[in-house]
């Protein structure tokens, strides 16, 4: 668990905005290097938002997410000091993690 | 923990039906939560007319649908899009970009509890539509919208 993905979760009426910043390149696999070669596809394949343990979004992605991902979404629920933990997978199976607490 | 991402998997029968490959690639041991259920032939498939194709059907056209992205984006690479459901029961969102070489960004699946809206940004190679895609109750639908590209998101 490197931990780099910067996460910020507020809660606001009853519901909780969850924002996400993650650190990956998402290489596409179709771009090439300065002599012609191929840069190998190397993307976050699956993400992953829980509120206290509980899954609150999921996701597949594919290498057209932009360099560095943002990911938005919203909740109902959540209290002041709960856990907020975003996690990814990527193509090549590394992985990264970011946790907060519901401010 | 573990099988978080697949409990709530592509359990469609348009995504079962498009894929073999599909398949096989499920079948490949995966790390952690990984995988399982991921749409592969879905994010494989090309043009808008092969990825609705590869889903089972075109979705049906919805005013519930919003679209958020921009007119105009100088740089294609970085877009941001949103994508808000006011289509009840609403459990998966899809953002698909009709000119890259696979139309299929991003799936989100939106467990009860959570709103049917999502933010991201994704890479568009040129001038095009952009698709918000929602499913609710099995059924799929979409909206579109064009965003003109000065910079494109996909070369080099």
């Amino acid at each position: 668990m490197a931990g780099k993905i910067r996460v910020r979760a507020q809660l606001k009426d009853g519901v909780t905005e969850v924002k996400a910043l993650m650190r990956h390149p998402m290489e596409t696999g179709q771009r090439k290097n300065a002599n012609g070669e191929a840069i190998p596809a190397h993307f976050i394949t699956d993400v992953k938002v829980t509120h206290n343990g509980k899954v609150v979004m999921s996701a597949y992605w594919g290498a057209a997410v932009s360099q560095n991902p943002f990911l938005g979404l919203s909740f109902e629920g959540g209290a002041a000091g709960d856990e907020v933990v975003v996690e990814w997978v990527d193509n090549k199976g590394e992985t990264d993690s970011g946790t907060t607490k519901i401010r | 923990m573990k099988n978080a991402l697949s409990e709530q998997g592509f359990s469609r029968r348009g995504f079962l039906r498009a894929g073999a490959a599909f398949a096989a690639v499920a079948a490949l041991p995966t790390k952690v939560w990984a995988a399982m259920a991921r749409p592969e032939a879905v994010f494989k498939a090309e043009g808008m007319e092969g990825t609705f194709a590869a889903m089972g059907g075109e979705p049906a056209d919805s005013a519930d649908i919003v679209l958020e992205s921009p007119d105009i984006a100088e740089n294609g690479a970085v877009v941001p899009v949103g994508v808000i459901s006011n289509i009840p029961n609403t459990t998966r969102i899809m953002v698909m970009v009709e000119k890259n070489p696979n139309p299929l960004s991003a799936v989100f699946m939106i467990p009860e509890g959570t709103k049917p809206e999502v933010q991201t940004r994704v890479k568009v190679a040129q001038t095009g539509m952009i698709y918000g895609v929602v499913e609710a109750d099995g059924k799929f639908y979409k909206i579109a919208k064009e965003t003109k590209v000065t910079l494109g998101g996909c070369g080099g």
